[in-house]
């Protein structure tokens, strides 16, 4: 694997990471110039955003693992799997806090929403298809991973897949403090 | 990459992965375009002219629906506002011009067998084609195309049931320019990419001709700005199709209260400005590299002051995040969020001063050669002062409410962002023609061109500024309605007849175009005595672009007219004499 490659194809991640970075940038500040106006209800964040949360930092971690094994030399296998279990349970999560947001009256549309439920759900499920980009990504790694098509000296796909979710990760974190906040 | 691999007609021509055809591709789509988007203006022109008069010519074009009798319908008047806007700003001077000059010069000017992906470039290109095909089907859905201005501001675009165009026309709007998006996006990371990358050896960043710099800079504000207007749309999806509230509230419609209620259309114009403005530099920055680059060649000078011109457009980039207020002065903002934002947008004034006195400074005692692209660069440089002048004006919040929305603005960003940005794009094709097909497009009909069009630009754009001092508004269908405009009418005949003028001048430019393809004289492998790489690569195109080795360059593309020198122009792979320093 060449250098100019592996540059190549991280810059061309880090440039795609910054705008996905700078559309969740633009809901986030339309979160903000709206909910300085009148009508903006309050939400209590469900519990199972908590779960997801704690989810989705254990799946990095564990790629973190990934990566430190692979450059040793052993096989990233079994972490790469944790971290793909970790992230579909995140889209469980995910689902789940949905199904306890309208348990709670909280709409996405119609009578029993309001603006601060419809980009609760927008914004939840703008990062979910995005996670699913990574859920795929994670299973290609997985299978490569399994086939042994990693070594100390060609790990690239897994550096990339690692880049990806964490950045997951933290734009996750990021969104979940900030809703956290905003829709209170 | 291989050097030059054996090609069928469909890889060569359809599925091209070479960046050049590529290039052709987006040139070639864009001039479609841009001939749909002009016999537009024209036809609105016509109404405003002669309101409420018949023309056949309407009628053969719009059919009986839409000109009864030969009279353009109002809704259909919208629609066609809204479609020339959408055309010209992101079809023509967004894709046309950056895909065709991105996708062209990149390789060729920075030493590389081709782009970083020529997959994701070809993907490109193809995001682009299924927009074009979806945009020009709304023309022709039952109830029109879009017609809530290019802008797309709620409530009009966010209600199906608003006017005729706020229908399937604003749903294929939105799809369209969603495909659009992503290729835009595609493209531009790779061409960021393959500036960063690929460059061959001894091409510095500090080497690099400024079409590179401008086009790298504007594939940033791409890639940072597009999104936020994905995300404007997508808000605006979920209003119009289930129903949610982002962008409106308090609705009335045929006596029947809508169940919106909390939402708010300002916030659509910040999300929608937030990339509007940096897509005024994302048109107009390509157009800044190229007439550097064309004026360098022609006045046979060093282009004047080369780090200022970089950290110029370095400035206008950085600055153009940070001044979308100045769209929205009159939405009810804060008096002194509106002089922020108007201390920040005149702050863009600097480096467009430093620009515009580096372009000056570069013609001043040069050797210059009249070519066509000469004419259209210093076109670029006469639309680039006249329309950043009374930018002064709309930029100033105090100033800007009286003229508002009013022909004064249409005049303004005609001239400063849609004519300095054709001219560049003019004066990149005329340049760039011989490296594209391998001959030179006819000089004499060049000449007849640029003049008739820089003379009928101004005829129509110029009288605009009266117009809207007048307090005459924009997007209104017609202004016999209101007696106080009546003694404007001569002015809009005035308009509408230079509107046509400069139309059809533009036919000599197909003509030009496609005769040259077949042809035009025969070019030579360096036609303009140009320093820069692409003039190494052999007339006949070849996938890989060199035939053997890619040149090493050893010195920055300006030097013209250098003293001691065997010619007036000494090429980039031309090695330093002992003992010199470069520049």
């Amino acid at each position: 694997m060449s250098t100019s490659k592996n540059n190549t194809s991280k810059q061309l991640l880090w440039i795609a990471m910054a705008g996905i970075f700078m559309f969740f940038a633009g809901l986030t500040s339309a979160v903000i110039v709206r909910s300085a106006e009148h009508g903006w209800d309050s939400i209590d964040m469900p519990i199972w955003f908590w779960y997801s949360t704690a989810a989705i930092i254990l799946s990095s971690l564990l790629l973190i693992i990934a990566k430190w094994q692979v450059k040793k030399g052993n096989s990233p296998s079994i972490y790469v799997l944790g971290a793909l279990a970790l992230g579909l349970f995140f889209g469980y999560c995910q689902v789940k806090g949905w199904d306890q947001l309208t348990a709670m009256g909280m709409y996405f549309v119609g009578e029993g929403s309001n603006p601060s439920s419809s980009f609760l759900y927008v914004i939840t499920f703008a990062h979910l298809v995005h996670v699913i980009g990574g859920l795929v990504a994670l299973i290609i790694t997985s299978v490569k991973s399994l086939q042994s098509k990693y070594t100390k000296d060609n790990y690239l796909g897994i550096e990339l897949v690692s880049i990806y979710w964490h950045f997951l990760d933290v734009l996750w974190v990021y969104l979940f403090v900030f809703l956290l906040y905003s829709v209170k | 990459m291989s050097d030059h691999h054996k090609e069928t007609f469909i890889s060569k021509y359809v599925f091209s992965l070479d960046h050049k055809m590529i290039a052709k591709q987006f040139l070639i789509t864009g001039m479609f375009m841009g001939i749909i988007g002009m016999l537009m203006s024209i036809m609105f022109r016509l109404q405003l002219s002669n309101p409420g008069e018949s023309f056949a010519v309407l009628e053969w074009f719009l059919g009986s629906k839409w000109a009864p009798g030969g009279i353009l319908d109002p809704n259909m008047y919208l629609s066609l506002v809204t479609m020339h806007g959408t055309i010209l700003v992101f079809w023509v001077l967004t894709a046309g011009l950056t895909g065709t000059f991105a996708n062209f010069l990149i390789p060729l000017q920075i030493g590389a067998r081709d782009m970083a992906s020529g997959f994701m470039n070809m993907l490109s290109y193809w995001f682009f084609f299924a927009a074009t095909i979806i945009l020009l089907c709304s023309l022709f859905v039952e109830t029109g195309p879009a017609s809530a201005g290019w802008t797309i501001y709620p409530p009009l675009s966010a209600l199906p049931q608003a006017i005729p165009g706020s229908g399937l026309g604003q749903d294929l709007w939105l799809v369209s320019i969603a495909l659009f998006i992503v290729s835009s996006l595609l493209g531009g990371l790779n061409y960021i990419v393959t500036i960063l990358n690929l460059r061959t050896k001894g091409m510095s960043m500090s080497r690099l001709p400024l079409t590179m710099w401008a086009i790298l800079i504007t594939a940033i504000l791409g890639v940072l700005s597009f999104p936020v207007l994905l995300a404007a749309a997508l808000l605006l999806i979920f209003d119009r199709s289930f129903g949610t509230s982002f962008y409106l509230s308090d609705i009335i419609i045929g006596g029947e209260a809508l169940h919106h209620t909390g939402g708010s259309p300002v916030l659509f114009e910040h999300l929608f400005w937030f990339l509007g403005h940096p897509e005024v530099y994302i048109i107009l920055l390509p157009s800044l590299g190229i007439v550097s680059e064309v004026m360098s060649v022609n006045t046979r000078k060093p282009i004047f002051g080369y780090k200022a011109m970089v950290g110029a457009m370095l400035a206008i980039a950085f600055l153009s995040f940070i001044v979308w207020g100045h769209h929205m002065f009159i939405t009810g903002m804060d008096p002194f969020l509106g002089s922020v934002f108007t201390f920040t947008t005149l702050l863009i004034a600097i480096p467009s001063a430093v620009k515009v006195f580096n372009y000056l400074a570069t013609l001043w005692k040069g050797s210059i050669r009249f070519t066509p692209a000469m004419l259209f660069t210093i076109g670029f440089v006469s639309t680039f002062i006249t329309g950043g002048l009374t930018g002064l004006i709309l930029g100033d919040s105090a100033l800007d409410i009286n003229v508002h929305d009013t022909y004064f603005v249409v005049g303004h960003f005609h001239i400063v962002m849609g004519l300095s940005a054709i001219y560049g794009m003019f004066s990149g094709v005329y340049h760039w023609f011989p490296k594209m097909y391998g001959r030179m497009m006819n000089k004499k009909l060049g000449y007849l061109h640029f003049w008739v069009t820089f003379i009928a630009a101004y005829g129509v754009f110029f009288p605009m500024h009266f117009l809207g001092l007048a307090g005459l508004p924009r997007r209104y269908y017609t202004n016999s309605a209101f007696p106080m405009f009546d003694n404007l009418t001569d002015i809009n005949s005035i308009i509408t007849f230079f509107a046509i003028v400069g139309g059809l001048v533009q036919l000599v430019f197909v003509f030009n175009f496609f005769y040259s393809i077949f042809k035009g004289t025969k070019a030579s492998e360096n036609p303009w005595e140009s320093n820069t790489l692409e003039w190494t690569t052999p007339v006949e195109r070849i996938h890989g672009n060199w035939p053997g080795e890619i040149p090493t360059v050893h010195r920055w593309p300006y030097d013209y007219s250098k003293p001691g020198a065997d010619k007036d122009f000494v090429m980039q792979t031309e090695p330093l004499k002992e003992g010199k320093t470069e520049h």
